[in-house]
């Protein structure tokens, strides 16, 4: 209870961020030329990335046929919606003019005037709604069966008829499984290229630009890899103390958090090279901007942040090469914070050095944060949360049908699963 | 019965297992019936085919989506950029179709998703809020741990008598009528 109001707390904090943000316009943030961007996009490429693990848990792992996904897919995809909202949130009200935002979609105006479909912040637009979009759908097709589950079990009327709604009378017929899990294959396979793409749109978002530092090829794999590193960090969050709270160790099992934490070793890694190819490439480019900048990482005003980076994102996770420390859960609930705060830290290392240091030395700044920066952030977090708890209190957090098939599988011998 | 307007939609035997269920479905078809279904809480491997159903038109209905998304995309930004509101920009091509990519595959995957879903919801008749099998107050276990083979009155080899016993003869548990109230 005291936990309810504390969050509904931090919700409020957001509205009071930004409703004042509204009155008052973007001037209440940090940001001033030249440091355009802060928070807010160093909050949606965090929030977005975040997303990313639920898809790749139930789309990719799906294809692969790892039957071990059943036990977390469901709330990794609801963790994917609603990392999507907060995303989507950031861009919106960064444009400074936010009832504005439909001048971003292609609509015939009686002013005659198009989007620039050449620039990557409408190609920005496409990717993350059709990413809410397909995230949404993909969800509610897993959920169908489960709705009418919970319609045939619900003891009220009113829950008989919202649930009734829902699921739309699924009769769980042979020919209705059988489009079914086509339809979801399909959309198993189209999630999986989306995925990718998107993580890879919000790269171009600085890749495209000449800004030292951003200018690279090697963005968008290692932006890629990033989402999903910090993706599954806060799907071990929230499964550690939800499966404590809701008694699901039988269903989360110890192998799944290991499996997760192998998966952050493996991305972990690849984030590790891109940082690598980042500092090469300044080098043997030889481009006396870019190489400037790799300085400015290392000894710039804004280099602890780089080292905490790197302490965060590649030092501490080595430690799961160890059994020991994949197997301990403790340790992996602050690991996987720890990543969650080194992956924020690589997108405000990306945005604020390269901003405060581009080619001339008059167009140099600084950056710090205001408290309505915060406030909004701390706010996102608090919405978050209150999704996930809302969604895990009224729906059904584990895919009940899959989980039915493959206990029924199991029994019978026919897929190994432990 | 037909005093209360209500018409027999079927007849409907329950199973406790879905192999229990599968070979019955396979039994009734090879007894000749052709309006069999079958319900399941979780999909079961065979069963599609077992009540003679092979053939959807997801796969087809998501394709058509695939392109209709993806050649709108192309399109649309082709005719913004290059006829409707053509800036030049330092000379460069209009059509600069490699900047037109991203926009392209994100509606290609965006008018697939879409069709795939609405696609398979509208296949399968839903929503459909009333359906006759919901009369037989068993049924709501179908979504739990039961499962049902339905024999369909419109069947020509349909005889309520005859059908429950065949019904009878597979080992079905609770053998009821399945009556469709108008």
């Amino acid at each position: 209870m005291a936990f309810g109001i504390c969050l509904f707390g931090i919700v409020m904090v957001l509205n009071l961020a930004i409703g004042w943000l509204f009155m008052k316009g973007v001037g209440i943030w940090g940001i001033n030329i030249p440091i355009g961007w802060g928070f807010a996009i160093v909050n949606f490429v965090w929030w977005i990335g975040i997303g990313h693990a639920g898809t790749l848990i139930s789309a990719i792992l799906f294809l692969l046929n790892q039957k071990w996904r059943t036990s977390i897919n469901r709330f990794a995809e609801a963790m994917t919606l609603f990392a999507v909202a907060c995303a989507g949130l950031f861009p919106l009200i960064h444009t400074g003019r936010p009832w504005m935002a439909y001048y971003m979609f292609p609509y015939p105006s009686t002013m005659g005037i198009w989007p620039q479909f050449r620039s990557p912040l409408i190609w920005d637009v496409f990717a993350v709604s059709t990413y809410g979009t397909v995230s949404l759908l993909f969800w509610f097709v897993g959920l169908l069966p489960d709705l009418a589950t919970l319609r045939d079990r619900a003891k009220q009327r009113w829950q008989q008829v919202i649930f009734g709604m829902l699921s739309m009378g699924w009769r769980g017929s042979a020919r209705h499984w059988h489009r079914y899990q086509s339809a979801y294959l399909l959309l198993a396979g189209l999630a999986t290229p989306l995925v990718l793409s998107v993580h890879t749109v919000v790269s171009f978002d600085f890749a495209t630009g000449i800004v030292p530092g951003w200018h690279t090829t090697i963005f968008p794999p290692y932006f890629v890899a990033g989402a999903i590193y910090s993706g599954f960090a806060m799907v071990l969050t929230l499964a550690i103390p939800m499966r404590k709270a809701y008694g699901l160790e039988g269903f989360i099992t110890l192998r799944h958090l290991e499996q997760m934490a192998k998966v952050m070793l493996a991305t972990g890694l690849i984030v590790a090279y891109g940082y690598f190819i980042e500092f090469f490439m300044a080098f043997y480019s030889g481009n006396k901007f870019d190489v400037f900048l790799a300085k400015q990482r290392l000894h710039g005003p804004y280099a602890p942040f780089y080292y905490a980076l790197i302490l965060c994102n590649i030092l501490t996770p080595q430690l799961l090469w160890f059994k020991k420390v994949r197997r301990n859960i403790p340790a992996l609930f602050v690991m996987s914070l720890i990543i969650n705060t080194g992956m924020w830290l690589e997108r405000f290392v990306i945005v604020v050095i390269s901003l405060t240091r581009d080619f001339m030395p008059s167009a140099w700044g600084r950056y710090s944060a205001t408290v309505w920066d915060y406030a909004t952030f701390v706010g996102t977090l608090g919405l978050f949360t209150m999704l996930i708890f809302l969604f895990v209190r009224g729906l059904p957090a584990i895919a009940i049908s899959e989980m039915r098939e493959l206990v029924h599988e199991d029994s019978h011998g026919s897929e190994g699963h432990s | 019965m037909s005093e209360r307007r209500s018409q027999l939609f079927g007849v409907m035997g329950e199973f406790s297992t879905p192999e229990d269920l599968l070979a019955a479905t396979k039994k009734a078809r090879e007894a000749g019936y052709k309006h069999v279904e079958a319900y399941t809480p979780f999909p079961v491997e065979g069963l599609a085919e077992a009540v003679g159903f092979r053939w959807t038109a997801v796969p087809l209905l998501t394709l058509m989506g695939g392109v209709g998304g993806g050649l709108t995309g192309f399109g649309l930004q082709y005719w913004v950029a290059a006829i409707t509101y053509p800036i030049n920009i330092g000379g460069r091509p209009l059509n600069s179709w490699p900047a037109f990519i991203p926009v392209t595959f994100e509606l290609t995957v965006l008018g697939a998703s879409i069709f795939a879903v609405f696609g398979m919801l509208a296949l399968n008749k839903l929503p459909q809020p009333y359906h006759p099998v919901f009369n037989v107050e068993r049924f709501g276990q179908a979504s739990t741990d039961k499962f049902f083979l339905c024999i369909e009155a419109r069947d020509p080899k349909f005889d309520l008598v005859e059908t429950s016993k065949f019904l009878q003869s597979l080992h079905a548990q609770h053998v009821n009528e399945v009556k469709d109230e108008e």
